[in-house]
């Protein structure tokens, strides 16, 4: 893929001298990527590879191949509960998120009034923040009213980064709708909740549903605030792999290995539909619209 | 005044019903963010002894806790400079429109989702004593015996590498894409070489860019948990502060001490922030001439 697309790049440039020049620093970066890639598919692999294995020990591949590791995985960390756990925190987060997300949204995008740059930097704080500073309060207070340790805390917990995310990546969905639209509703005589449900809505599903598959990938991988208020009925997958990680050498490594291509794969079939929807060069472009 | 008179005047400041749709984000942010925040806070200063002060005293004066802040700024601060360092030439010269763009932006959302708990099982199979690079090492007769890449610094520092450089590299694309390509056709027909028309023109108008990449990365790379456990030398190396937030609460249950920590951990954050942000302030901040 490499070669072809330098001598197009070369060939478009006015002077040929200066394409000669610059070929070793384009080599130099296109090596980089490569040697990139390289690691990050060997990192992939190989834990695909031993999760397949029979046994590995000092040798490029293992002895033999065997499926029983993910059979292993599946009944020793009681991979369905945790799963059907992991699916339920993660919808709630992000029909909660977008419910409260999306009308607040709105209001920051069209409206200017006293305090909305304050407001606009709150929302932007928990983004800003890393997870465990304000993780440990939030745990702390939780475990106060009793919500920490259940279902209902972590949702709870993993909201608070998923409001704002859901308020700055619809900004620019609500931005791109024109206002005359909604004036034009509004002289014949359609309130705000119409304008919501018939006009803005329907309009809106684009941004929405780009906001719900970010928040959904979030938040199955959000670690730290799980991590902190999650009881034993209440693990999701990304920290049930974690507890299985760190307490390590009570299993096989390869269950462990089998569990991780299983967070992969759930992690992986979340973004192929991300990227269905949404063009990350796009999505990363929008981070510039917020203040400092 | 009279009611309708009083809503109308509000209404000319912006203040009316529809600023209601605001409510509960606004709530929200404050239950669940702010309220945490200053009961943490307040905790801190009621350690179980020491006086009101007595938690941020015990971790100062202990080296154990204090040199936390240094382990983390020197894990966080050269991985966040080279991801941004490293994603300025590959960047520039991926900017145009070449076939294969697409994919390549796709591939390298990929490491973004893995989450750091995968990156760290897959560095620890890969870059282990008998992973695959350790044999390409040694088969290549480079070295003798296995180069120790896990279970240190060097772990972590790979670990960030890979989740961290897909985002810079991402971010800064889409900056320069954001850069009105014919500015620097204008400096070629003047005269301008390539390294001048990169320094005086590209960079100059990048680098506001750069500056709040490097303060996201950075962020990134200040809040490293689960990978500072898991590839790691938890105990040693790269006890970095969040460990020591999560020991002091969860281990000692400590919740005073843990929640000076997050504090002292936020704190720290907000200054090399606010020191890149404020070196921002004095760049140029006008429109790029691009998309936008």
């Amino acid at each position: 893929m490499t070669a072809p697309t330098i001598a197009r790049t070369t060939a478009t440039r006015p002077r040929p001298v200066r394409a000669i020049r610059a070929r070793p620093a384009a080599w130099l970066v296109w090596g980089l990527v490569i040697f990139f890639f390289v690691n990050l598919a060997g990192v992939i692999g190989s834990v695909v590879v031993s999760s397949f294995g029979e046994r590995w020990f000092d040798t490029w591949l293992p002895q033999g191949w065997t499926g029983r590791w993910y059979g292993e995985a599946w009944r020793d960390f009681g991979l369905l509960p945790v799963l059907v756990t992991t699916v339920e925190v993660s919808l709630s987060v992000v029909a909660i998120s977008v419910l409260v997300g999306v009308p607040a949204s709105y209001v920051l995008a069209r409206r200017s009034f006293p305090g909305r740059r304050l407001l606009y930097l709150l929302f932007l704080l928990p983004i800003l923040m890393p997870p465990i500073t304000y993780g440990i309060p939030l745990a702390t207070v939780l475990y106060k009213y009793g919500f920490a340790g259940h279902f209902s805390g972590v949702v709870l917990a993993n909201l608070v980064p998923s409001v704002p995310f859901v308020i700055l990546t619809m900004t620019p969905f609500i931005e791109q709708i024109d206002p005359a639209i909604e004036r034009a509703a509004r002289m014949c005589g359609a309130g705000t909740g119409r304008i919501f449900t018939r006009i803005l809505a329907p309009l809106l599903v684009p941004g929405m549903l780009a906001a719900s598959i970010l928040v959904l990938v979030r938040t199955v991988g959000m670690f730290e605030l799980t991590f902190l208020t999650a009881g034993p009925d209440s693990t999701t997958l990304v920290v049930a792999l974690y507890n299985s990680m760190s307490a390590a050498g009570i299993r096989a490594q390869q269950s462990v290995d089998a569990m991780a291509v299983i967070y992969t794969g759930t992690m992986l079939v979340l973004l192929v539909l991300a990227l269905r929807v949404v063009n990350p060069t796009q999505l990363v472009a929008r981070v510039k619209e917020e203040p400092e | 005044m009279s009611r309708p008179a009083l809503t109308h005047r509000l209404a000319e400041r912006g203040i009316d019903r529809q600023i209601l749709l605001l409510v509960p984000a606004a709530v929200f942010v404050l239950v669940l963010f702010v309220y945490p925040f200053c009961y943490g806070l307040g905790l801190s200063f009621q350690p179980e002894r020491g006086g009101p002060l007595g938690a941020y005293r015990a971790f100062f004066t202990d080296p154990y806790e204090r040199n936390t802040i240094w382990t983390t700024l020197k894990l966080s601060l050269p991985v966040a400079l080279l991801n941004v360092g490293v994603s300025v030439p590959i960047a520039y010269r991926m900017r145009g429109r070449f076939r294969g763009k697409r994919l390549l932006t796709t591939l390298l959302v990929v490491p973004i989702t893995l989450g750091t708990v995968l990156t760290a099982q897959g560095l620890l199979n890969f870059l282990g004593p008998a992973g695959w690079f350790n044999r390409i090492l040694i088969g290549a007769g480079l070295t003798d015996a296995p180069v120790r890449l896990t279970n240190n610094y060097w772990g972590v520092f790979f670990s960030l590498l890979i989740t961290g450089f897909p985002f810079a590299f991402l971010l800064v694309l889409s900056y320069l894409s954001g850069i009105d390509p014919t500015l620097e056709r204008a400096a070629a027909t003047l005269g301008a070489s390539r390294t001048q028309r990169f320094r005086r023109i590209t960079l100059p108008l990048l680098a506001p860019g750069l500056a709040t990449t490097f303060c996201l990365t950075f962020v990134l790379a200040f809040s490293v948990f689960p990978s500072a456990v898991l590839v790691g030398d938890p105990a040693g190396e790269t006890r970095v502060i969040s460990i020591a937030a999560w020991h002091a609460g969860y281990e000692q249950y400590d919740y005073a001490k843990a929640s000076a920590i997050a504090i002292v951990m936020g704190l720290v954050e907000l200054v090399v922030i606010a020191i890149t942000l404020g070196w921002r302030a004095t760049l140029f901040t006008g429109s790029t001439g691009g998309k936008g």
